[in-house]
Protein backbone atom coordinates (compact mmCIF):
# COMPACT_ATOMS: atom_id res chain seq x y z
CA UNK A 1 0.00 0.00 0.00
CA UNK A 2 1.64 3.39 -0.88
CA UNK A 3 1.50 6.28 1.49
CA UNK A 4 0.64 6.38 4.67
CA UNK A 5 0.01 3.01 6.94
CA UNK A 6 -4.00 2.68 8.10
CA UNK A 7 -3.52 4.24 11.62
CA UNK A 8 -2.72 7.52 10.03
CA UNK A 9 -5.95 6.85 8.52
CA UNK A 10 -7.74 5.90 11.82
CA UNK A 11 -6.19 9.07 13.66
CA UNK A 12 -7.86 11.42 10.66
CA UNK A 13 -11.07 9.52 11.59
CA UNK A 14 -11.07 9.52 15.29
CA UNK A 15 -10.04 13.56 15.08
CA UNK A 16 -12.89 14.00 13.15
CA UNK A 17 -14.91 12.31 15.63
CA UNK A 18 -13.39 14.11 18.28
CA UNK A 19 -14.22 17.55 16.69
CA UNK A 20 -18.29 16.36 15.82
CA UNK A 21 -18.61 15.65 19.39
CA UNK A 22 -17.61 18.94 20.56
CA UNK A 23 -19.95 20.67 18.02
CA UNK A 24 -23.00 18.38 19.37
CA UNK A 25 -22.62 19.16 22.71
CA UNK A 26 -20.84 23.15 22.16
CA UNK A 27 -23.53 24.45 19.78
CA UNK A 28 -26.80 25.86 20.12
CA UNK A 29 -28.43 26.03 16.81
CA UNK A 30 -30.07 22.18 15.75
CA UNK A 31 -28.66 22.74 12.10
CA UNK A 32 -25.50 23.11 13.04
CA UNK A 33 -25.69 20.31 15.74
CA UNK A 34 -26.79 18.00 13.04
CA UNK A 35 -23.86 19.29 10.75
CA UNK A 36 -21.29 18.29 13.50
CA UNK A 37 -23.76 15.01 13.32
CA UNK A 38 -22.75 14.52 9.93
CA UNK A 39 -18.89 15.03 10.93
CA UNK A 40 -19.32 11.91 13.78
CA UNK A 41 -20.68 9.28 11.20
CA UNK A 42 -18.49 10.41 8.60
CA UNK A 43 -15.55 9.69 11.09
CA UNK A 44 -16.65 6.65 12.09
CA UNK A 45 -16.97 5.99 8.14
CA UNK A 46 -13.53 6.66 7.17
CA UNK A 47 -12.33 3.94 10.31
CA UNK A 48 -14.31 1.61 8.83
CA UNK A 49 -13.16 1.99 5.31
CA UNK A 50 -9.57 2.18 6.65
CA UNK A 51 -9.85 -1.18 8.21
CA UNK A 52 -11.80 -2.57 5.15
CA UNK A 53 -8.69 -2.01 3.52
CA UNK A 54 -6.37 -3.27 6.55
CA UNK A 55 -7.98 -6.46 6.46
CA UNK A 56 -8.59 -6.72 2.62
CA UNK A 57 -12.27 -6.98 3.16
CA UNK A 58 -15.31 -5.75 2.05
CA UNK A 59 -17.54 -6.01 4.78
CA UNK A 60 -16.52 -2.53 6.32
CA UNK A 61 -16.94 -0.97 2.65
CA UNK A 62 -20.48 -2.20 2.90
CA UNK A 63 -21.31 -1.15 6.59
CA UNK A 64 -20.15 2.71 5.62
CA UNK A 65 -22.50 2.34 2.88
CA UNK A 66 -24.88 1.23 4.97
CA UNK A 67 -24.28 4.23 7.89
CA UNK A 68 -24.31 6.62 5.25
CA UNK A 69 -28.33 5.69 4.47
CA UNK A 70 -28.92 5.80 8.64
CA UNK A 71 -27.23 9.22 8.15
CA UNK A 72 -29.69 10.17 5.27
CA UNK A 73 -32.86 9.06 7.47
CA UNK A 74 -31.17 10.92 10.54
CA UNK A 75 -31.36 14.10 7.96
CA UNK A 76 -35.01 13.68 7.06
CA UNK A 77 -35.92 13.63 10.40
CA UNK A 78 -33.62 15.95 12.08
CA UNK A 79 -34.74 18.42 9.11
CA UNK A 80 -38.50 18.05 9.46
CA UNK A 81 -38.17 18.56 13.38
CA UNK A 82 -36.58 21.85 12.34
CA UNK A 83 -39.27 22.97 9.77
CA UNK A 84 -42.17 22.50 12.16
CA UNK A 85 -40.31 24.58 14.80
CA UNK A 86 -39.64 27.22 12.14
CA UNK A 87 -43.09 26.74 11.04
CA UNK A 88 -44.74 26.97 14.55
CA UNK A 89 -42.23 30.40 14.94
CA UNK A 90 -40.36 28.25 17.90
CA UNK A 91 -36.96 30.25 18.00
CA UNK A 92 -34.27 27.59 16.52
CA UNK A 93 -32.72 27.48 19.76
CA UNK A 94 -31.94 23.68 21.26
CA UNK A 95 -33.06 24.55 24.67
CA UNK A 96 -35.68 25.69 23.98
CA UNK A 97 -36.62 21.75 22.90
CA UNK A 98 -35.89 20.13 26.09
CA UNK A 99 -39.86 19.26 26.08
CA UNK A 100 -40.91 17.67 23.31
CA UNK A 101 -44.66 18.06 24.28
CA UNK A 102 -45.67 21.49 25.12
CA UNK B 1 10.84 6.22 -1.07
CA UNK B 2 9.71 6.09 -5.01
CA UNK B 3 7.68 9.21 -7.03
CA UNK B 4 4.33 7.37 -6.54
CA UNK B 5 4.72 7.17 -2.58
CA UNK B 6 5.65 10.71 -2.20
CA UNK B 7 2.42 11.46 -4.38
CA UNK B 8 -0.06 9.94 -2.51
CA UNK B 9 2.29 11.43 0.66
CA UNK B 10 1.26 14.70 -0.42
CA UNK B 11 -2.33 14.14 -1.64
CA UNK B 12 -2.54 12.46 1.51
CA UNK B 13 -1.55 15.39 3.75
CA UNK B 14 -3.33 17.78 1.53
CA UNK B 15 -7.03 15.75 2.27
CA UNK B 16 -6.34 15.67 5.85
CA UNK B 17 -5.64 19.62 5.88
CA UNK B 18 -8.68 19.92 3.93
CA UNK B 19 -11.20 17.37 6.20
CA UNK B 20 -9.17 18.80 10.04
CA UNK B 21 -9.74 22.43 8.98
CA UNK B 22 -13.50 22.22 7.35
CA UNK B 23 -14.34 20.17 10.31
CA UNK B 24 -13.18 22.97 12.54
CA UNK B 25 -15.22 24.71 10.72
CA UNK B 26 -18.11 23.41 10.94
CA UNK B 27 -18.40 23.39 14.25
CA UNK B 28 -16.83 27.19 14.76
CA UNK B 29 -18.62 29.13 12.13
CA UNK B 30 -21.29 31.11 13.41
CA UNK B 31 -23.43 31.02 9.81
CA UNK B 32 -25.48 27.81 9.53
CA UNK B 33 -24.95 28.51 5.89
CA UNK B 34 -20.96 28.38 5.79
CA UNK B 35 -20.84 25.72 8.11
CA UNK B 36 -23.05 23.54 5.64
CA UNK B 37 -20.37 24.47 3.01
CA UNK B 38 -17.67 23.66 5.07
CA UNK B 39 -19.34 20.23 6.06
CA UNK B 40 -19.34 20.01 2.33
CA UNK B 41 -15.28 20.39 1.56
CA UNK B 42 -15.24 17.73 4.51
CA UNK B 43 -17.17 15.10 2.73
CA UNK B 44 -15.05 15.40 -0.75
CA UNK B 45 -11.79 15.38 1.13
CA UNK B 46 -12.87 12.36 3.30
CA UNK B 47 -13.55 11.12 -0.28
CA UNK B 48 -10.31 11.83 -1.76
CA UNK B 49 -9.35 9.34 1.55
CA UNK B 50 -11.94 6.76 0.56
CA UNK B 51 -9.87 6.69 -3.29
CA UNK B 52 -6.62 6.45 -1.29
CA UNK B 53 -8.28 3.58 0.81
CA UNK B 54 -9.11 2.06 -2.89
CA UNK B 55 -12.95 1.89 -2.00
CA UNK B 56 -13.99 3.94 -4.96
CA UNK B 57 -18.09 3.20 -4.93
CA UNK B 58 -18.00 4.67 -1.63
CA UNK B 59 -16.07 7.46 -2.70
CA UNK B 60 -18.40 7.91 -5.60
CA UNK B 61 -21.93 7.20 -3.49
CA UNK B 62 -20.36 10.09 -1.00
CA UNK B 63 -20.42 12.63 -3.21
CA UNK B 64 -23.44 11.98 -4.96
CA UNK B 65 -25.60 10.84 -1.82
CA UNK B 66 -24.05 12.81 1.01
CA UNK B 67 -22.48 16.22 -1.07
CA UNK B 68 -25.10 16.06 -3.42
CA UNK B 69 -28.04 14.88 -2.22
CA UNK B 70 -27.91 15.49 1.55
CA UNK B 71 -26.20 19.13 1.54
CA UNK B 72 -28.33 20.44 -0.55
CA UNK B 73 -31.17 19.53 1.61
CA UNK B 74 -29.39 21.08 4.65
CA UNK B 75 -28.71 23.86 2.35
CA UNK B 76 -32.67 24.34 1.35
CA UNK B 77 -33.63 24.01 5.25
CA UNK B 78 -31.30 26.89 6.12
CA UNK B 79 -33.07 28.90 3.69
CA UNK B 80 -36.17 28.11 4.32
CA UNK B 81 -35.32 29.04 8.25
CA UNK B 82 -33.61 31.92 7.22
CA UNK B 83 -35.22 34.68 9.50
CA UNK B 84 -33.71 32.75 12.76
CA UNK B 85 -29.99 32.12 11.97
CA UNK B 86 -28.27 34.19 14.61
CA UNK B 87 -28.44 32.10 17.53
CA UNK B 88 -25.74 32.12 20.06
CA UNK B 89 -22.89 30.69 19.21
CA UNK B 90 -22.90 28.78 22.39
CA UNK B 91 -24.88 28.95 25.24
CA UNK B 92 -25.25 27.82 29.00
CA UNK B 93 -22.90 28.63 31.95
CA UNK B 94 -19.46 28.17 30.84
CA UNK B 95 -18.42 25.30 32.73
CA UNK B 96 -20.39 23.27 29.80
CA UNK B 97 -18.51 24.97 27.28
CA UNK B 98 -15.28 24.01 29.12
CA UNK B 99 -16.43 20.57 29.77
CA UNK B 100 -17.68 20.14 26.25
CA UNK B 101 -14.23 21.13 25.14
CA UNK B 102 -12.60 18.59 27.56
CA UNK B 103 -14.92 15.51 27.21
CA UNK B 104 -14.27 15.96 22.97
CA UNK B 105 -10.15 16.27 23.80
CA UNK B 106 -10.52 13.26 26.51
CA UNK B 107 -11.88 11.13 23.62
CA UNK B 108 -9.67 12.03 21.08
CA UNK B 109 -6.78 11.19 23.35
CA UNK B 110 -7.72 7.82 24.61
CA UNK B 111 -8.84 7.21 20.58
CA UNK B 112 -4.92 8.53 19.73
CA UNK B 113 -3.36 6.29 22.23
CA UNK B 114 -4.77 2.57 21.41
CA UNK B 115 -4.35 3.69 17.74
CA UNK B 116 -0.54 4.47 18.63
CA UNK B 117 -0.21 1.26 20.49
CA UNK B 118 -1.84 -1.16 17.88
CA UNK B 119 0.22 0.82 14.73
CA UNK B 120 3.73 -0.94 15.96
CA UNK B 121 2.04 -4.30 15.31
CA UNK B 122 -1.48 -5.38 13.89
CA UNK B 123 -2.07 -2.50 11.94
CA UNK B 124 1.66 -1.94 10.37
CA UNK B 125 1.28 -3.76 7.05
CA UNK B 126 -2.00 -3.13 5.13
CA UNK B 127 -2.97 -6.70 3.15
CA UNK B 128 -2.64 -6.70 -0.53
CA UNK B 129 -5.73 -6.73 -2.57
CA UNK B 130 -6.71 -7.31 -6.06
CA UNK B 131 -7.27 -4.36 -8.84
CA UNK B 132 -11.14 -5.03 -8.14
CA UNK B 133 -11.48 -4.60 -4.06
CA UNK B 134 -14.07 -2.28 -3.58
CA UNK B 135 -15.61 -1.85 -7.43
CA UNK B 136 -19.77 -1.62 -7.21
CA UNK B 137 -19.81 -5.07 -8.53
CA UNK B 138 -17.87 -6.84 -5.87
CA UNK B 139 -19.63 -4.85 -3.35
CA UNK B 140 -23.38 -5.17 -4.71
CA UNK B 141 -23.00 -9.55 -4.83
CA UNK B 142 -21.91 -8.38 -0.83
CA UNK B 143 -25.15 -7.07 -0.34
CA UNK B 144 -27.22 -8.89 -1.71
CA UNK B 145 -25.28 -12.21 -0.28
CA UNK B 146 -23.64 -11.89 3.04
CA UNK B 147 -25.89 -8.63 4.37
CA UNK B 148 -28.81 -9.18 2.42
CA UNK B 149 -30.77 -8.91 5.92
CA UNK B 150 -29.07 -5.57 6.53
CA UNK B 151 -29.56 -4.51 2.68
CA UNK B 152 -32.95 -4.81 3.64
CA UNK B 153 -33.42 -3.19 6.88
CA UNK B 154 -31.75 -0.47 5.41
CA UNK B 155 -34.89 0.13 3.15
CA UNK B 156 -37.07 -0.13 5.69
CA UNK B 157 -35.41 2.86 7.84
CA UNK B 158 -35.06 4.87 4.82
CA UNK B 159 -38.74 4.27 4.21
CA UNK B 160 -39.75 4.89 7.58
CA UNK B 161 -37.84 7.97 7.77
CA UNK B 162 -39.47 9.77 4.71
CA UNK B 163 -42.95 8.99 6.09
CA UNK B 164 -41.89 10.35 9.45
CA UNK B 165 -40.69 13.39 7.37
CA UNK B 166 -43.91 13.90 5.37
CA UNK B 167 -45.38 13.85 8.60
CA UNK B 168 -43.81 16.08 10.29
CA UNK B 169 -44.58 18.58 7.67
CA UNK B 170 -48.42 17.76 7.08
CA UNK B 171 -49.01 17.84 11.51
CA UNK B 172 -47.22 21.28 11.43
CA UNK B 173 -49.19 22.49 8.40
CA UNK B 174 -52.26 21.45 10.11
CA UNK B 175 -51.78 23.17 13.53
CA UNK B 176 -51.00 26.52 12.08
CA UNK B 177 -54.36 26.37 10.19
CA UNK B 178 -56.14 26.10 13.59
CA UNK B 179 -57.41 22.16 12.81
CA UNK B 180 -56.17 20.91 16.05
CA UNK B 181 -55.13 23.10 18.98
Amino acid sequence: MLGPGIAWYLGVGSAVFAIGTAGVMLRRNPLIMLLALELMLNGANLVLIAFARGHGTLDGQVFALAVMAVAAAEVVVGLGLVVAMARRKIEIDIDLLSRLRK
Amino acid sequence: MNAGNILVWIVWFAAAAGCLGSALAVVLLRNALFAALALIGNLVSLAVFYLLLSAEFVAAAQVLVYAGAVMVMFLFVIAYVGWNLDVAWTGGPSWQTLGGVLAAIALLAQLLVVIALAATNQLKHAKHVSANFGDPASIGRLFLSNHLLAFEVISIVLLVAAIGGVILGAQSRRTRTGGRR
